[in-house]
């Protein structure tokens, strides 16, 4: 074997060693140093993060074309390891609390281990690669939402996930046994040229439903999306933001990856029309849900999976365009979300409150944060000239770009959608900002870190989207990256 | 200076925006306008030296033409194929005179501010706002193509509406800060259309590619007419229409006068040396391509013309002092149009275009100079009306004799600025026809009346009671920028122009045409001595004269009622008519769709609420069922 192979996972080194610092600061430092831990690995992440940016953007396969990198999977790479690392930075907070101080290091290498999972399901051109990275990037997570040891919720969504979870990867795999059946094979290049010829079986169209629910249940596309804001309003909120940003991202780039490298010959045949029922339904069901939510965790749950359903907009375009919307997607999602998430996780460690009655008469005590929230806001529902509204118009003009009529009647249900994903996010707004309160939320003076998380991600929503040069990177790389 | 160095003009006073912006209401009201002032010196030195470099380098000569460099272009968007949006700068003959004359007004206008505006409320926004100013202006001469001139355009309507409105708590204020806004915007408004038609037909917002062959471009899109001109000259008159707002061209001019509101300081650099001239500069920048539509630059001719007379008739009988400056700023920017308009390559190597700059540049000095001395007056006397004024020169020597520099100036006396620069415009329209030069030298003969009968009520006139408040020059920080003005204004024009900005960039030399020199100059005399023979001291006569022609002198008052028509256009037909019944549709027909919807929307999320449910079991089913159904029913649709 040419071990040599091993130096085009840059990105999958450059975690593990991050995780084997951490790993080893936590064991075998004595315990006076031990406070530090999470300060130190968010700094060594935050480190191969900007390292991570200048390794080389070259096509690679590596291990008989199990392993691929590319421009654009590095790109989608850095993407997360943002999320992550804004993620971890916003969390040293709640980790350094007192009851959450015995398992501060588990923390942190269980969410290392799962986007080294993430990165698998990205690169992966094999199923048993694949299915590897899945379940490296799920089973963790459920130790990670039931990580407040001493409450309640948390052990029910645990539960729930975990179930669910199982479940949907059964599902899965049996999707997978389907297709192996017809295919012979489990590199996806061998499936591509299977699916050309077996078109018309009914074992293909039930194979891709469940491949397509198996996927689906982590980017929560309704209907598989049920587990969604049990577990999101149970999970500590650190562990509800990674969910919803940088999970969800990385099956969003898995489901394009699998969807057009592996079944891309049966495209309009079969999955195109099971995309575009589910983008339809994940956006309206999560838009009314969304409407009547009070609990602010929640309410941020429904209004991921209505976004998942416009993410997912990428992946039907099928084409060099809609990967790089869809990166640039998550990219602002990932900041827009992480706002808001770091607003919640501010109030809940200063005074434990997440009902969106609260936050009533918000921006007279704490007018920094209710800014920030209200910036957060206008991004999610697309207001422009936040970074949320670019996102928005390249993913939808990507959709267009396939050009049949179909397609122009998603692209206007989903912008009809919009309208209506406004109105809930305007209530944040208006709640804050107009709501008056008698007994407000306190002013109070939040952790450095987690000022420092929400500075990223203000600059984020205010900049990205005017920075031009970030699509056009992102064009470029999926153009070079030999997807189509 | 290396012309690399001109991005610092631009990114200086964004940086001193938002740092006064963001900081200033924790800092003292000096430091504020101390930074200002301050960066405001830095970027003059560098845009001097970046100027000076420009003209004087001999590396920019190539074969007796002075190149246009461009220093910096960053695609920022891509529209298609060809149409790219780029930021960048351009550094040629009239991008970098407008940068000394920019930096300089601005420069005086800041240190006269720390003067006029102090102990003013609001003193930190008033400097946050003069630096946004200063850099949408400085990023509009330097655009490397239209659309980024566009969007400085817009950025210099916003500030200048900003410092309007400054003292926000009057409503008169307020009202003139709207109306330059919206007027300006509706201008704008032609811009845009023009901008997309000509991206349309040619394929390039970039400067230097439509400057290259515009014959080629006007060619190709001849074939498309409508109402019997081209596509292209439909273009170029919209785009003269954008400017005709910005410089207030009629009749689009309303909102100048208004805005006169605003702080005396802000109407010198905004309304008298800069934001006024952006749209000569436009039709400038874009003078070759003009050229390819002739019919169009005679639109501009005869607005100039028009404009330049209308504003001279009503300057000579306004007795608010700065109303009667706002008009002659009409009045002369019209006078530049006109050059542009009768210009013409074969016509004297086309002095027109340099005429039109030459006057630019001449006119944002005195001009800038009069505002300034008509601050320092205002600032003593408390009033704009001239009745409470007269006889000032004994007790303002500096501002009498600077203020007489700038009269002198803009008059046409030799040797001050404004003579040498007028005749040029003079002569650029004698060689196009004898009409267009016989008018121009009525209305320049018109000005040096209006601005003596301002002089002599100002500063001599009666002699009202000044004991309960005996005015004086003002301090240092005021008078400084009137000396060092009021000495440009004496020798701006012996600087040979027609060696620096030319509408090709080759150079030649003025040569006094001595029979329109002496005409002009008899013409100004007799201008000057009937307002002195009026005004000089206080008597009955005019008012007798205004009685004899009552009518004329009350519609000219009334500025020809031009406002009133605008009132009557928009209360009573736009809005009374057409606006009445859209809002009806929008409340009936618009809303009522819409709170269907919003009812319907509701109800559909109360009824489906019972789907999470909470129970792990029914989630499970459900994604089950979901998974089966979406295999089934694809299959079912799609074989």
């Amino acid at each position: 074997m040419d071990y040599s192979q091993f130096l085009f996972m840059h990105h999958e080194i450059g975690v593990l060693i991050v995780f084997l610092l951490v790993f080893l600061f936590d064991t075998f430092l004595p315990a006076r140093y031990q406070s530090k831990l999470a300060v130190t690995s968010c700094v060594l992440f935050g480190i191969y993060t900007v390292l991570s940016f200048f390794t080389p953007l070259d096509n690679a396969e590596a291990f008989s074309g199990m392993f691929v990198t590319s421009p654009i999977v590095a790109s989608i790479k850095n993407i997360l390891n943002v999320g992550m690392f804004i993620v971890l930075l916003q969390s040293i907070q709640w980790n350094n609390s007192d009851h959450e101080v015995i398992r501060r290091g588990e923390f942190i290498e269980l969410m290392l281990v799962t986007l080294f999972g993430m990165y698998l399901m990205v690169s992966a051109r094999h199923f048993l690669l694949f299915v590897i990275g899945l379940e490296t990037a799920s089973l963790p997570l459920a130790a990670l939402v039931a990580f407040e040891k001493k409450q309640y919720e948390s052990h029910e969504a645990a539960v729930k996930y975990l179930f669910t979870a199982v479940f949907s990867s059964a599902i899965y795999m049996l999707g997978l046994s389907f297709v192996y059946g017809f295919a012979g094979s489990l590199y996806f290049n061998d499936i591509a040229v299977a699916c050309g010829l077996a078109e018309g079986s009914m074992l293909l169209y039930v194979a891709l439903a469940f491949v397509v629910a198996g996927i689906g249940f982590k980017i929560s596309l309704v209907p598989f999306h049920l587990w969604t804001a049990d577990v999101y309003q149970g999970a500590p909120t650190s562990v509800t933001s990674y969910l919803s940003v940088v999970s969800k991202g990385a099956a969003a780039f898995a489901a394009f990856i699998v969807l057009t490298q592996a079944f891309g010959t049966v495209y309009s045949a079969v999955w195109e029309w099971m995309l575009y029922a589910l983008i339809i339904l994940t956006i309206t069901i999560g838009n009314l849900f969304a409407i009547r939510q009070t609990n602010m965790k929640r309410f941020l749950a429904f209004s991921s999976i209505s976004q998942a359903g416009y993410i997912m907009l990428g992946v039907i375009a099928f084409n060099a365009t809609g990967i790089a919307a869809l990166s640039y997607y998550v990219l602002i999602y990932v900041v827009s979300n992480l706002t808001a998430f770091g607003v919640i996780q501010a109030i809940e460690n200063a005074t434990d409150k997440v009902d969106m009655t609260d936050y009533n008469g918000l921006y007279k005590t704490n007018p920094k944060l209710a800014f920030a929230m209200m910036l957060a806001m206008f991004s999610l529902g697309g207001i422009p000239p936040f970074a949320g509204f670019f996102s928005k118009f390249f993913i939808f003009s990507s959709a267009l770009a396939e050009g049949s009529v179909a397609m122009y009647v998603l692209v206007l249900i989903a912008l009809i959608n919009t309208i209506v994903s406004l109105y809930y996010y305007l209530l944040v707004v208006k709640a804050m900002f107009i709501n008056p309160n008698d007994n407000p939320i306190p002013t109070f003076r939040s952790h450095w870190t987690e000022r420092a998380g929400l500075v990223i991600c203000v600059a984020g929503v205010l900049l990205i989207g005017l920075v031009s040069c970030i699509y056009t990177f992102l064009n470029q790389a999926a153009s070079v990256s030999q997807l189509f | 200076m290396d012309l690399s160095l001109s991005i610092i003009t631009i990114f200086l006073p964004l940086l001193t925006f938002f740092v006064l912006g963001l900081l200033g209401m924790k800092m003292p009201k000096k430091t504020a306008g101390l930074i200002g002032t301050a960066s405001m010196l830095v970027t003059t030195i560098v845009a001097y030296g970046v100027a000076l470099n420009y003209f004087f380098n001999p590396d920019f000569m190539v074969g007796g033409v002075r190149e246009a460099q461009l220093v910096f272009n960053e695609t920022w968007l891509t529209m298609g194929e060809n149409l790219k949006v780029s930021m960048g700068i351009l550094v040629d003959p009239i991008s970098a005179m407008m940068l000394i004359v920019i930096s300089t007004i601005s420069l005086m206008v800041h240190l006269y501010s720390l003067g006029y505006m102090h102990g003013e409320k609001g003193f930190q926004r008033y400097y946050a706002f003069l630096s946004l100013f200063t850099f949408s202006m400085l990023g509009l001469v330097v655009a490397t193509n239209i659309f980024q001139m566009f969007i400085f355009f817009e950025m210099v309507g916003v500030s200048s509406y900003l410092l309007i409105g400054f003292y926000y708590q009057k409503h008169s204020a307020i009202a003139a800060s709207k109306k330059a806004f919206i007027v300006t915007r509706f201008a704008d408004l032609g811009f845009l259309i023009g901008i997309m038609l000509l991206a349309y037909y040619c394929d390039t917002f970039d400067f230097q590619t439509l400057m290259s062959n515009p014959g080629a471009i006007v060619g190709s899109s001849a074939g498309v007419t409508f109402l019997g001109c081209s596509a292209a000259s439909w273009a170029m008159a919209l785009i003269f229409i954008g400017g005709a707002g910005k410089s207030a061209m009629f009749p689009l001019h309303i909102w100048l006068p208004d805005a006169m509101e605003g702080p005396t300081p802000v109407s010198a650099l905004i309304h008298a040396a800069t934001m006024v001239v952006a749209g000569v500069f436009l039709v400038a920048r874009m003078f070759p391509v003009y050229l390819a539509t002739p019919e169009v630059l005679e639109l501009i001719t005869a607005t100039g013309a028009v404009t330049a007379l209308y504003a001279a008739i009503v300057a000579c009988v306004q007795t608010d002092i700065k109303r009667v400056l706002a008009f002659s700023t009409i009045s002369q920017i019209a006078f530049m149009f006109t050059a542009l308009g009768v210009a013409r390559p074969e016509l004297h190597e086309g002095v027109g275009y340099m005429a039109s700059m030459f006057h630019l540049f001449t006119h944002a000095m005195f001009k800038g100079l009069l505002f300034l001395c008509a601050g320092a007056i205002i600032h003593m006397v408390h009033s704009n009306e001239m009745d409470q004024m007269g006889n000032l020169r004994k007790y303002m020597p500096i501002t009498h004799i600077t203020f007489l520099i700038a009269c002198l100036a803009i008059a046409g006396i030799p040797p001050f600025a404004g003579f040498f620069s007028k005749d040029e415009i003079l002569v650029a329209a004698y060689e196009n026809s004898t009409l267009w030069g016989v008018w121009m030298s009525v209305v320049a003969g018109l000005t040096a009346f209006y601005m003596f009968r301002l002089y002599y009520r100002i500063f001599w006139w009666s002699k009202p009671d000044y004991s309960h408040h005996t005015p004086h020059d003002c301090e240092w920080v005021m008078t400084l920028p009137l000396i060092l003005l009021a000495v440009v204004s004496c020798l701006a024009g012996f600087i040979p122009f027609g060696h620096f900005v030319t509408w090709n960039g080759e150079n030649y030399d003025i040569h006094l045409n001595w029979t329109v020199a002496g005409t002009s100059i008899a013409i100004a005399l007799v201008g000057i001595l009937v307002a002195t023979v009026l005004y000089r001291k206080e008597n009955s006569v005019p008012d007798r004269m205004a009685d004899s022609v009552k009518g004329l002198y009350k519609a000219a008052y009334r500025r020809f009622y031009m406002d009133e028509l605008y009132q009557f256009v928009t209360h009573k037909i736009i809005f009374g008519i057409i606006c009445k019944s859209i809002a009806w549709f929008d409340h009936v027909i618009v809303d009522g769709t819409m709170n269907m919807l919003a009812h319907m929307t509701n109800n559909a999320s109360y009824a489906i609420r019972k789907l999470q449910s909470g129970s792990i079991q029914f989630y499970v089913w459900v994604y089950f069922i979901g998974a089966l159904l979406l295999g089934v029913v694809t299959f079912m649709l799609l074989i």
